[in-house]
């Protein structure tokens, strides 16, 4: 009895986690992008500088119609936003916060595998969304989805890698157990990796080809309305929480700081995904969108090579220390 | 042959890059542009282009401004009435009366050539902006509205120090310095009556 009861309350805080933290990010995204280009931002919904703006529009998005095209094919076109989703949820249950059994959804083994496998199959949503929606826009943008998953899933792969070299083990607590400071300039090649790679497979600006709107309207998104398209877009803001989670676990030391009590290690968790965060949002305002072809160069000749030289970099230390 | 590197380019690696992220950053750090205007009224310049207002007491409708006016957007309606002589055995004079003024602010272009032209000082321009209908025959506003927005017109700028002196209001002093004078010297009672009379007693 106690057992379900556990389970229940780790799956229900994690969901509620999986629920607000997308839109805590998303408002935050609001706010400081509309600041750094010299705005206000939301400032109606809800009175208070328009923190309900989210809210708002969640409600907008549930009183759309919800239209599929004649021609898309029907089953696949309304499972894709799903598909898109329901892998952060998963991830996110993988990702220790604290030190302990009780700081994590559910401790897993092979923590790395379970993570990066289950944040590819995210993609899949975009290229089933892309296939089904019978446009030609929507077909681009996913065939350049494809083309950006394939080429930025082997750095990440490899830098994540490198710290499981590192730490000698795949579960995500147990890397974290074996974290030391030092890890963090040891491994600071394969966090950028890590992190950048990160960005590209989420879509986000500067990496943003896939929905490129200024040329192919919206990419793999451009049939989708309503509650389905929000769908999408709860999707991308949850994949930044787990990409910022990932990046604090794997390099920044998780719940590891410079001070502070043993009880409080989730919260250098939660502020070191948050500054991690405003970077990726950061990062958005400040540069403008990758050409297809340059986005494939800087994965094959920039990320690849230096993943792979982190990864020897951390043989060649782990078998002098050792 | 080799094309001469721009000045700007740096030798650091990614220093653009990082050059980038601080201007953003700065800009965060900044107050914003936004004016929240349905909350806080806009701060206008003085001889904001508004709306015209008709100070309709001036208006003697000599119809210059409907003339001039390149959109004929200013209806102006008049009659004529009598006024009986000021001393017996005067002539009687006839005088304008204003029945409607209206301008069409659909057609207007705020040009502003009715306010340059009238003679008589009755059209002025006012910041006031906040006049949006929903039908557009609502926009041709009558001369009770356009009197209205006088009560919006701001005092006209100060002069450059130093300008000329207006002609309204040197016309003012030497009237008051003669005044002035004539009753510094009480030999001449007349004269200070004069102004009062109605100027049907001149001729």
């Amino acid at each position: 009895m106690t057992d379900a009861l556990d389970v229940t309350l780790r799956l229900l805080i994690v969901f509620v986690v999986f629920l607000t933290f997308p839109l805590i990010v998303g408002q935050t995204e609001h706010k400081v992008m509309a600041h750094m280009q010299g705005r206000l931002g939301p400032m109606y919904a809800g009175g208070f500088h328009g923190w309900a703006q989210l809210v708002a529009d969640g409600v907008k998005f549930a009183q759309k119609e919800d239209v599929v095209p004649a021609g898309a094919d029907r089953r696949i076109f309304q499972l894709a936003p799903a598909v898109a989703l329901l892998p952060y949820l998963l991830v996110l249950l993988a990702i220790p916060i604290g030190p302990g059994e009780g700081a994590v959804g559910q401790v897993l083994d092979a923590g790395i595998f379970f993570v990066l496998a289950v944040m590819g199959v995210g993609v899949l949503g975009s290229l089933m969304a892309g296939w089904a929606s019978a446009n030609k826009f929507s077909l681009l943008g996913g065939l350049r989805t494809a083309a950006q998953l394939l080429a930025y899933e082997l750095p990440m792969l490899l830098a994540a890698a490198s710290v499981a070299m590192a730490a000698g083990t795949v579960s995500l607590p147990g890397i974290l157990n074996a974290f030391h400071w030092w890890w963090l300039p040891w491994q600071i090649v394969g966090a950028i990796v890590f992190f950048v790679a990160g960005l590209a497979e989420l879509q986000r600006p500067p990496f943003d080809m896939p929905v490129a709107d200024s040329e192919i309207i919206f990419g793999a998104y451009t049939e989708y309305t309503g509650l389905r398209f929000a769908l999408f877009l709860l999707a991308e803001y949850a994949g930044i929480i787990v990409l910022c989670g990932l990046t604090t676990v794997l390099f920044l030391g998780g719940w590891h700081g410079p001070w502070g009590a043993d009880g409080l290690g989730w919260v250098w968790t939660l502020l070191k995904t948050a500054v991690l965060a405003f970077l990726v949002i950061w990062l958005r305002v400040t540069y403008p969108r990758l050409r297809e072809d340059q986005l494939q160069k800087l994965s094959w000749t920039l990320l690849v090579p230096l993943s792979l030289a982190q990864i020897a970099l951390t043989g060649i230390v782990k078998v002098v220390i050792s | 042959m080799a094309e001469p590197l721009p000045p700007t380019r740096s030798r650091i690696p990614g220093s653009g890059l990082a050059k980038g992220l601080a201007v953003t950053l700065r800009t965060m750090t900044r107050k914003t542009v936004t004016e929240q205007y349905p909350e806080i009224q806009p701060d206008l310049p003085p001889r904001t282009r508004g709306v015209i207002g008709l100070f309709e007491e001036n208006c003697t409708v000599c119809m210059l401004c409907a003339r001039e006016c390149p959109d004929w957007c200013i209806y102006i309606d008049s009659h004529k009435e009598t006024v009986p002589a000021a001393t017996p055995g005067g002539r009687e004079r006839s005088r304008n009366v204003l029945d409607r003024f209206a301008i069409d602010f659909s057609l207007c272009m705020y040009c502003g050539i009715c306010i340059e032209v009238c003679p008589f000082d009755a059209l002025f321009w006012s910041p006031e902006f906040e006049y949006a209908e929903t039908d557009i025959r609502e926009l041709t506003h009558e001369r009770d509205k356009l009197r209205e927005w006088m009560w919006t017109v701001p005092a006209p700028p100060a002069l450059d120090p130093g300008a000329e002196e207006p002609k309204e209001i040197a016309a003012a002093r030497k009237t008051a310095e003669k005044l002035a004078a004539a009753q510094a010297e009480p030999t001449e009672p007349a004269e200070p009556a004069r102004p009062t009379e109605p100027e049907g007693g001149a001729s």
